[in-house]
């Protein structure tokens, strides 16, 4: 008899480590495990194929189609065109004014995204007022000593991305006025924003596209002429306000009613308890869905390739159809979903991320 | 601005002295900026009508709706109803509407399923079962709906052999033209296996509510599922093969350099069915796994209290629950589908963008007309979906305490 005490067991050896992993969450039953092998098996032999086509049988180096010869995928096209996807008809001697503001850009978001980093105030200003003036001198230039780029030579990546911002950056301000609209005690102003939101938020964007490319030019007085992206752009961003309203209210509603009632009885008016007191609070909240958002709108500027602009979608859709590298389509598409996809996939983590940084925990999921 | 909010209407009149400033009055400054916005509004859409009227008095493009009696004089691949070139422009407004239509409800069924597996699939504890689906849901929702339905438009459906190669199987054939099928034709009899298909039908109503009242009595349950089944599908079958069966298959065959016979199912409705099927079902898989997540853990742990086995756990009290969470979000993205279906137009698929926005437009001129009708359709779509949801959302919220 030992009467002293023992060291503990280890635990049984299926428990724990890799084999006991596996057992508790692949081969926990009969079925999952049927489901399990079943799957794998799947998995294996649609992956593998694509692999081997994508990376291990294709052909990265070389000039024209002849170079590809290994029977996967022939990325010497995308090589080849890179270029072009990227800036489009951009004058080559001129694309480091799109690599400027991209870069720019990139930094004010960063600054904006970054939490670390302080004065946020500023970089907001800097990205919704400063920059985008900059840009456009950048992209369109005709004056500070830039030679002038018309915007029918603007395509590829940076068109995409220049809808988007631009899209972006112009519905926030107005989508800010309409939610408070939507909220307003006034009833005419009320029914008219209702009236506007619901509208653009009813019909899909193409026929808004289609709206500004052919009756855009109806309205407006002979000599007035707006140049294809400008009507674009417009209609963009009359859809984009709409979407971005309901997001604001959303933010809005949010806000505790005490929040209002303190504000007034501070004696505030209504710009100064909006301004200083509800604004601050409800844009900090919606964040993830002003990210959100965006994601739908980047996804969305690629329709405008039926109006017969060339973004990144349609200028690879047009060098699909080029004569020197016809059949070449799928790689084509790949490289621009996993254009589309690196943006979209990075900006709905960090709204996920953020959403969860903003949950202060009264939510009933553990 | 500041002192005015305690000086409104409902302090006593009897202040002369403390006159308000009529702009410092909310009520009447409310009024006077709302006169003037509906002023600077009026303004505006006055100058851009007449500018339009000026143009297109210019240009001499006809106004009014008189072009939808005239002969369109151009074929449509797809059509429900009867249409020929010698058919109107009113006529193509109701082929593609109704081609907007098939695709949507097509799209919506084989959407709800794919996302109902997919957003269960996300939530299973079988690791490489959620994995597999997250990867699915995170790939395919990032990833631009158009450049979806170009690449099974040009990369994968344009890669189909020709009609002299077709593939051939079950006597149909999938070629680049599309798939062509036997047709089902049905002679006289047929109709008993609609009387039969209705009669199923009633009687499954009638059979539940029996079979409620019963449980409700006595205690006992009712095998209703398999009972609806016997009745819907058992009844007409039964019927059909009693009647001796009367209908026969129409088999395509190729003649010159097409098939004729059967039915075809065109590229472009492929392309684009399967494209909006599986963008949505992305969404909608997010959507079912936020409602599963949204039934507090605690009703799980009363329902093993009672006693309850776990499927009619998930039956009666899990996704009763979770519905209420899922459907308003699910109805905005069975909205979304029909919206995007417009995206139609890219691959010339006939819908109502790409044949009555597109070739008619082109052909008229009309602009104005047809991008409002088109627009008018789609919106109201939207408004009968949101009365939808908001007579869905009362009904719900009653039974919520």
């Amino acid at each position: 008899m030992k009467y002293e005490l023992q060291p503990t067991l280890p635990p049984p050896a299926n428990t724990i480590g890799v084999i006991g992993w596996a057992r508790k969450h692949l081969f926990n039953g009969p079925l999952n495990s049927i489901a399990t092998l079943f799957l794998a098996w799947l998995a294996f032999t649609l992956l593998t194929p694509l692999f081997d086509w994508a990376f291990f049988s294709a052909d990265w180096a070389g000039t024209t189609r002849e170079d590809c010869t290994s029977g996967g995928a022939c990325w010497v096209f995308v090589g080849q065109r890179i270029e072009q996807f990227l800036y489009g008809f951009y004058p080559r001697e001129e694309t480091w004014r799109l690599d400027l503001s991209f870069f720019l850009m990139l930094a004010l978001i960063l600054w904006l995204a970054i939490p670390k980093i302080p004065a946020k105030g500023i970089a907001a200003v800097l990205t919704l007022v400063v920059f985008p003036v900059v840009a456009f001198f950048l992209l369109t230039g005709g004056a500070f000593g830039l030679e002038a780029v018309d915007t029918h030579q603007w395509g590829g990546l940076s068109l995409t991305l220049v809808l988007a911002v631009v899209g972006m950056v112009a519905s926030l301000p107005l989508g800010i006025l309409l939610a408070l609209g939507r909220r307003s005690e006034m009833p005419i102003v009320k029914s008219l924003s209702v009236v506007y939101i619901e509208v653009w938020r009813g019909v899909p964007l193409i026929t808004v596209l289609f709206m500004a490319s052919v009756m855009l030019p109806l309205f407006f007085p002979e000599g007035m002429s707006f140049d294809k992206l400008l009507r674009a752009l417009i209609g963009i961003t009359l859809f984009q306000t709409a979407y971005m309203a309901e997001v604001v209210r959303g933010g809005l509603q949010a806000i505790p009613k005490g929040q209002y009632e303190a504000a007034d009885s501070l004696g505030l008016g209504y710009w100064q308890k909006m301004i200083l007191i509800i604004l601050p609070q409800a844009l900090k909240m919606m964040i993830p869905g002003v990210v959100n958002t965006f994601i739908a709108l980047f996804k969305d500027t690629s329709l405008v390739l039926i109006i017969g602009l060339f973004d990144l979608l349609a200028i690879v859709q047009a060098a699909t159809n080029d004569p020197k590298w016809i059949g070449y389509a799928t790689e084509g598409y790949v490289f621009v979903a996993l254009v589309f996809w690196i943006f979209c996939f990075s900006m709905s983590r960090y709204s996920q991320y953020l959403e969860k940084r903003l949950q202060t925990g009264h939510g009933n999921r553990a | 601005m500041a002192s005015d909010t305690n000086q409104n209407s409902s302090s006593p009149p009897s202040e002369p002295e403390h006159k308000i400033k009529f702009w410092n009055d909310p009520g009447k400054r409310a009024l006077i900026f709302q006169v003037l916005l509906v002023l600077v509004l009026g303004g505006f859409v006055w100058f851009i009508v007449s500018n339009t009227l000026n143009n297109l008095e210019q240009r001499g493009i006809t106004t009014g709706f008189d072009f939808l009696s005239q002969e369109a004089g151009f074929g449509i691949p797809l059509s429900l109803v009867e249409y020929t070139e010698a058919s109107s422009y009113g006529r193509t407004f109701i082929v593609g509407l109704l081609n907007t239509v098939l695709v949507s409800v097509l799209g919506i069924i084989a959407a709800t399923i794919l996302g109902f597996i997919l957003g269960v699939a996300r939530l299973s504890d079988n690791w490489l079962i959620s994995r597999l689906s997250a990867l699915y849901i995170e790939i395919f929702r990032n990833i631009p709906l158009l450049l979806q339905i170009f690449f099974w438009y040009f990369a994968v459906l344009r890669a189909l052999p020709s009609p002299r190669d077709s593939i051939e199987f079950l006597g149909s054939f999938l070629n680049i033209r599309g798939l062509s099928m036997p047709a089902p034709v049905t002679e006289p009899g047929f109709n008993l296996v609609w009387i039969a298909l209705a009669v199923g039908i009633v009687g499954t109503f009638v059979m539940t509510k029996w079979a409620h009242k019963r449980q409700d009595a006595t205690g006992k349950i009712f095998p209703v599922g398999w009972t609806s089944l016997g009745l819907i599908i058992g009844l007409p079958l039964l019927v059909f093969l009693l009647s001796g069966a009367p209908m026969t298959l129409d088999y395509p065959e190729l003649r010159g350099f097409n098939f004729r016979g059967g039915m075809t199912i065109i590229p472009e409705f492929v392309a684009l069915w399967l494209a909006l099927t599986i963008y949505t079902a992305a969404f909608i898989a997010e959507t079912v796994r936020g409602g599963i997540l949204s039934v507090p853990h605690g009703q799980l742990e009363a329902a093993s209290a009672l006693g309850l086995p776990k499927t009619r756990t998930l039956r009666l009290i899990v996704i009763p629950q979770a519905m209420r969470v899922i459907i308003p979000p699910l109805t905005n993205q069975y909205l979304n589908l029909t919206k995007n279906s417009s995206l139609a137009t890219a691959i010339g698929y006939p819908d109502l963008v790409s044949v009555f926005a597109g070739t008619t437009l082109n052909q008229t001129g009309q602009a104005i007309e047809v991008i409002s009708m088109t627009m008018a359709v789609y919106l109201s779509l939207s408004v009968l979906t949101s009365i939808f949801m908001n007579w869905y959302n009362k009904r719900k919220s009653l039974i919520e305490r």
